[in-house]
């Protein structure tokens, strides 16, 4: 037990001297769910647009006043011909111009149509989207509005409510994501980079010729990596509950112990990936390339898994990112317990026996 | 016997690095393993502190087979490779404590058998590892080497990168070591440190040479050998060569080492012959053989 700690109390020398791996354990989680929280976003916020107004009347003002008023569009600017339209897109700050035609509030009660045209900068299809469905329903809305007093002979009302996420805060779909993302960023390439070093500098040539069964370096090399991958998980859900007011409406405690499995499931990748790497390098390139790509597209963190290829569905099964945020997702947002989530818990545990006892056999004893 | 190797062969691809090796250490000895780079000594101590596996062959260390008993000489030996393969973030005293504690003892436990070397970089005890001179950075790894009071200490070149004052320092640590009952094996490139050991294994592409105490190793040196001057040294080693008489011609220190064909071999006759060339201030004097002459002359053939 003496001589674990000791080796222990090594690699946390290790850690706390190192200042990349201090930037990569702890300033990198902060930096990224504030990055994912705040900036990479799907919502739209003071987007700017123009305004071409060609009969300047009651009805075209108010519509105006609704658009302006809200927190999604703030008015740029005024033009006055269809060619401008062109122009103002090409300088770049306007996404979308609103085109009131002729005479609009006379067409709309002497022929009860007037049209608007809605123009979208599409060089980014998702906002050029999203844009025109906002305006859609501020154009609805007015409408709704005006034929209050009016009955109509029948009408469809959709009225959708969104669960989980009522107000579809990006945020709370980036939250388990970011977390999977660190948990095995941290678990996985930094254990893997660990194991290698020692390789690398020739140290592991005298912890194999000293009484330490290979088993013991390994647990020692991994312990303090389960340590700090729960303070970052702790220190991640923390700041999405305080911060960005992500909910937990499950079982904190079920979180909790769901994160140490996918620790251990990433911790046994990171040993795995160091016996087939002989240099730091190539340790961090596989951790990189074998893992960090296939967690960010494959695990439904940024791209739904339902509408990828097939053929990437099937893929996207043996990620062990993807059961965990399923699993995430559920305690965290639905709320649900282990009764719904056991079935990814049990993928997850299976992995994570495969990777041990994969690394287990490879793991040499000797030098080659 | 503290070391026993029986017919030990290795290789690595189509490489051999070792090629039929046998040696027997006795205990409390002090043995050299001579050779150039690539002569196959690290992979021979690879093999003994159980880090490879031989090709064929077989071999104990403190009585234990290196193969099905691998873990006990783990725990019986201490390993100094012949790269610097200490902690570079850790300090001295840190590495030296590490060491203790993975192998289950204390710096204050032994610290009789490490004090003669610990003491002098104990000045720099909180300094990182990485941050010392090549002299103290192999005292450490001695110590640390040393920590658990091994049965069998393997060094690969010690020495190997160290100044002259701090090599020799290094070698009066072993000769207080060896008094301790410790067995050591030691490889050095360097002939000089030869001279020191008990008994020496000269070592060439996998081959054992010749294993005897340096001073037999020296006096079977077949030929008289002569130390030979001259103003030019770089003339003197040409015109050598072309003598047709010479067996060899080796630089080594200010002269020549010069052994000629002939049993008879008169120097006032290749004084001629060198005058002829051209040559002045000629000196031919005879000398003692020396390891390096040995070993040259065995790699020859």
């Amino acid at each position: 037990m003496k001589r674990f700690f000791g080796f222990v109390q090594k690699e946390f020398y290790h850690i706390f001297r190192d200042r990349r791996s201090l930037f990569i354990l702890f300033g990198m989680p902060v930096a990224q769910i504030m990055l994912f929280g705040f900036a990479i976003t799907n919502e739209i916020n003071n987007v700017d647009i123009a305004i071409l107004d060609r009969s300047q009347d009651a009805s075209t003002k108010e519509i105006i006043s609704k658009i302006s008023s809200s927190d999604y569009f703030s008015i740029l600017q005024h033009i006055k011909e269809e060619a401008e339209i062109e122009e103002v897109f090409k300088n770049g700050k306007v996404k979308a111009v609103l085109y009131f035609e002729k005479e609009f509030s006379k067409k709309l009660i002497k022929q009860h149509t007037a049209k608007v045209q809605i123009v979208t900068d599409a060089t980014d299809p998702n906002v050029a989207n999203t844009i025109s469905n906002y305006i859609n329903s501020i154009l609805s809305n007015y409408q709704e509005e005006q034929n209050r007093s009016i009955t109509l002979v029948y009408q469809i009302v959709p009225q959708s409510r969104m669960v989980f996420n009522a107000e579809l805060k990006s945020v709370y779909m980036f939250v388990p994501g970011v977390m999977t993302v660190i948990l095995m960023l941290v678990s996985a390439m930094m254990t893997s980079i660990s194991i290698t070093r020692e390789k690398e500098l020739g140290t592991m040539e005298i912890l194999l010729v000293s009484p330490l069964n290979p088993f013991q370096v390994i647990i020692g090399k991994v312990f303090p990596y389960i340590f700090l991958s729960i303070i970052n998980a702790a220190a991640i859900v923390i700041l999405s509950i305080f911060v960005f007011h992500v909910p937990v409406n499950g079982s904190l405690f079920l979180l909790g112990l769901e994160s140490v499995l996918f620790i251990v499931t990433s911790l046994a990748l990171g040993i795995l990936i160091s016996t087939i790497s002989t240099t730091q390098q190539m340790a961090m390139m596989i951790s990189l390339m074998g893992l960090m790509l296939p967690v960010i597209l494959l695990s439904g963190f940024i791209f739904p898994i339902s509408s990828m290829p097939v053929p990437l569905q099937v893929i996207s099964n043996i990620v062990p990112a993807k059961w965990f945020i399923v699993i995430v997702k559920g305690i965290m947002l639905k709320g649900v317990g282990i009764r719904i989530v056991w079935k990814e818990t049990l993928v997850l545990l299976g992995m994570t026996l495969l990777f041990i006892g994969l690394s287990v056999r490879k793991y040499k004893i000797r030098l080659e | 016997m503290s070391i026993r190797i029986d017919h030990i062969s290795k290789s690595y691809g189509k490489v051999n690095a070792l090629d039929d090796i046998s040696i027997q250490v006795d205990q409390g000895e002090l043995f050299g393993l001579i050779g150039p780079d690539g002569a196959g000594k690290t992979t021979l101590f690879r093999i003994l502190t159980t880090l490879l596996l031989p090709d064929h062959g077989s071999a104990s260390v403190a009585g234990y087979d290196i193969i099905a008993d691998f873990k006990a000489i783990r725990k019986q030996v201490g390993y100094m490779p012949g790269r610097f393969s200490l902690y570079q973030d850790l300090t001295v005293e840190e590495n030296l404590r590490f060491f203790a504690t993975i192998f289950g003892t204390t710096i204050a436990e032994n610290y009789d058998l490490i004090r003669d070397i610990y003491v002098q970089i104990e000045p720099f005890k909180n300094r990182r590892a990485g941050k010392l001179s090549g002299g103290m950075k192999q005292k450490l790894a001695l110590s640390c080497a040393l920590i658990h009071k091994p049965e069998v200490l393997f060094l690969d070149e010690p020495t190997t990168g160290v100044d002259p004052v701090s090599r020799k320092e290094f070698w009066e640590m072993l000769k207080r070591l060896q008094d301790k009952g410790i067995t050591i094996l030691v490889s050095t490139p360097y002939m000089d440190e030869a001279a020191l050991c008990d008994r020496i294994a000269l070592i060439q592409n996998g081959r054992i040479l010749e294993i005897d105490t340096p001073k037999a190793i020296v006096e079977h040196y077949p030929k008289p050998i002569f130390d030979v001057g001259a103003h030019n040294t770089y003339l003197l080693i040409e015109k050598l060569n072309a003598y047709a008489h010479k067996h060899s011609v080796f630089p080594f220190g200010e002269y020549i080492h010069y052994t000629d064909q002939r049993d008879g071999f008169d120097p006032l006759e290749l004084r001629t012959y060198l005058k002829n060339e051209g040559l002045q201030n000629i000196h031919i004097e005879r000398t003692k053989a020396t390891i390096e002459d040995t070993f040259m002359e065995l790699a020859k053939q």
